[in-house]
């Protein structure tokens, strides 16, 4: 080609650094290692504390499931519970009705209907955006609910399904006192969920997903099919919600009506929104503060504990727009900034 | 010959106000056509319409001899109908480069990929490099859309247009806020285009109507005043008491 022939060798030194850039981007870099690294440290240093370890485990993969539709589409949901609770319920009742209980067959389980769900829902859905989009997925978790409520002879209604009970893992791990095979189990199952969604947020689908997010009438005009997109990732993102409710139950051994509380859909924006959107590793940092941050101020004032809470989410909005790993990002540019000779 | 763009008899009203009233217009393959009219008489509207953006009332919209009117704007698109904005429409948080990226990756169906790394395939950084080198912004690549002055934003905006690989392509005031030093850029990299693309260009700046268009379309109050060569619309004397007689709407932003 011409062109390239008469490219100065500036001008080729600049294509070759801007190609590099993304052609590395997607790779692995040590930092990314940390929140793992944490995860496993904790088993050893907190192994009395693990039931609680494993609740804050499934906010993360809650999160991460959020931070899909929310962080990287830019779809605002108030009704993403809809999908945790459907996950949820899978389990707890399979186990509860049919004496399913096997426990890997069941987060698939709940992975396959969430995910339908979503499907369903998003197709309809994700023809409207804004307001309209909240009040809709709002409704839609507060119809499950009720549609809970109005036959509880099957669900167990507010007073749940209690007592259930779970086939040890791989018919071997049974599950102790301590809640240490239940935390190895959720972490294990976080991994391979947390290596799909990077696989989905670096590539060319996803990188689609950023630019409905950015600029939707821009997808529009280069031909993007912005709906197929959008309901393709709501599939996804509730599917994991779905695997994450999943894994609620069975940690719990509990499950009431209570998950599709419009406090937990709220919740779980707080805390992707607290720790970052749109980063991937927002949603670990923000559900770990959030859930460690709660169960300290409910052990030091059980009355007045979201007053704690509230102040956080005060600050973090005010001082910390982009969450707390964008703080940390904004300091890492400082500092660099500095260093610069 | 089955020409690349035909528009019959398009109409659509706001409320009460028709804004485009059974506009007829042809772009034969490779036309260089102009829209040219006073403020407000609908030529942006014209394009929406055009481009799926905005739904007409009547009227249908053939595009390679195929009646578009009930397509999507992305279904026109991937079908080879290209347009840019008058007022830039970028993904201002992206970098330049990821800008152009998107843009032959959505085109080529690579976006359908939810698993190879975005950066695994070369050829489209390649050619969206490409496109950047056209329009001299390798050096932005890296930058985010937003860092970048207006001027140098509406070129990443044609640079989009170009990445689209277009047969019809419609510009909606492409050289609008751009430094005089840098527009040139904008009207070389158009006339450097494909022959056999169409090109419909709404501009204000009647140097640059006259040096790059063979065909002028008038357009007033929403409706097709006349239309004609570049010298029978300078010497007509209708034309130049509505529209060229009136300085006041020379290098009007609005249209």
């Amino acid at each position: 080609m011409a062109a390239s022939e008469t490219r100065t060798a500036a001008g080729q030194a600049a294509r070759d650094r801007a190609a590099e850039f993304l052609v590395r981007r997607h790779r692995f870099r040590w930092p990314e290692a940390l929140p793992w690294l944490i995860a496993i440290a904790a088993f050893f240093v907190f192994s009395d504390r693990m039931t609680f370890g494993s609740q804050v485990l499934i906010g993360v993969m809650f999160a991460l499931s959020l931070d899909l539709i929310l962080g990287y589409a830019g779809i605002v949901t108030l009704g993403h519970a809809a999908f945790f609770g459907i996950g949820a319920y899978v389990v707890g009742l399979s186990a509860a009705r049919f004496g399913w209980s096997e426990p890997i067959s069941g987060v698939v389980a709940a992975a396959v209907v969430a995910g339908l769900a979503g499907f369903a829902s998003g197709w309809f859905l994700l023809l409207y955006r804004g307001l309209t989009l909240l009040m809709l997925t709002l409704a839609t978790a507060i119809m499950l609910q009720e549609a809970g409520n109005l036959r509880s002879d099957i669900s167990g209604g507010y007073d749940g399904l209690p007592g259930l009970t779970f086939q040890p893992l791989f018919g071997v791990f049974d599950y102790d006192l301590y809640g240490h095979t239940y935390y190895l189990y959720v972490l294990a199952v976080l991994a391979v969920i947390f290596y799909f969604v990077r696989r989905i947020v670096y590539s060319p689908f996803g990188q689609a997903l950023t630019g409905i997010r950015e600029n939707v009438q821009r997808m529009h005009a280069i031909g993007s099919p912005v709906h197929r997109r959008l309901v393709t990732v709501y599939t996804i993102a509730a599917a994991i919600a779905g695997i994450a409710g999943a894994l609620f139950t069975q940690t719990n051994a509990y499950v009431t009506l209570t998950v599709f509380d419009f406090d937990n859909s709220a919740k779980v924006m707080v805390m992707l929104i607290l720790g970052g959107t749109g980063r991937l590793y927002g949603a670990f940092v923000g559900a770990t503060v959030y859930m460690v941050l709660e169960d300290y101020f409910s052990k030091l004032s059980p009355t007045f504990w979201q007053f704690g809470i509230g102040l956080l989410l005060v600050l973090a909005v005010l001082f910390a727009r982009r969450g707390l790993l964008g703080l940390l990002e904004q300091a890492d540019a400082g500092w660099r900034r500095r260093s610069k000779p | 010959m089955t020409p690349a763009l035909e528009v019959q008899r398009l109409h659509r009203t706001f409320g009460a106000l028709p804004v485009t009233r059974d506009v007829d217009l042809v772009l034969e393959k490779g036309a260089r056509r102009a829209l040219i009219g006073p403020n407000g008489a609908g030529k942006t509207t014209l394009i929406n319409l055009i481009t799926g953006a905005l739904k007409p009332q009547s009227g249908r919209v053939l595009l390679d001899g195929e009646d578009i009117t009930a397509t999507s704007q992305a279904e026109r698109a991937r079908r080879g109908l290209a347009r840019t904005f008058q007022i830039n429409q970028l993904f201002r948080g992206l970098t330049v480069l990821e800008n152009l990226c998107m843009t032959v990756g959505e085109r080529d169906g690579h976006c359908n990929n939810l698993w190879r790394a975005a950066g695994a395939k070369r050829a489209v950084i390649d050619e969206a490099l490409d496109y950047l080198d056209t329009l001299n912004l390798t050096g932005d690549a890296l930058r985010p859309v937003r860092e970048l002055p207006y001027g140098r934003q509406r070129l990443v905006e044609i640079a989009i247009a170009l990445a689209q690989k277009p047969r019809v392509l419609l510009l909606d005031e492409p050289a609008a806020g751009v430094p005089s030093s840098e527009s040139h850029l904008i009207l070389d990299a158009v006339a450097a285009l494909d022959r056999d693309i169409a090109i419909l260009i709404i501009e204000h700046d009647m140097d640059v109507v006259f040096r790059f268009a063979k065909e002028i379309t008038v357009l007033v109050q929403g409706a097709v005043f006349t239309q004609g060569t570049p010298e029978e619309i300078m010497n007509n004397e209708h034309v130049r008491a509505v529209y060229l007689g009136e300085d006041s709407h020379r290098g009007g932003r609005r249209g």
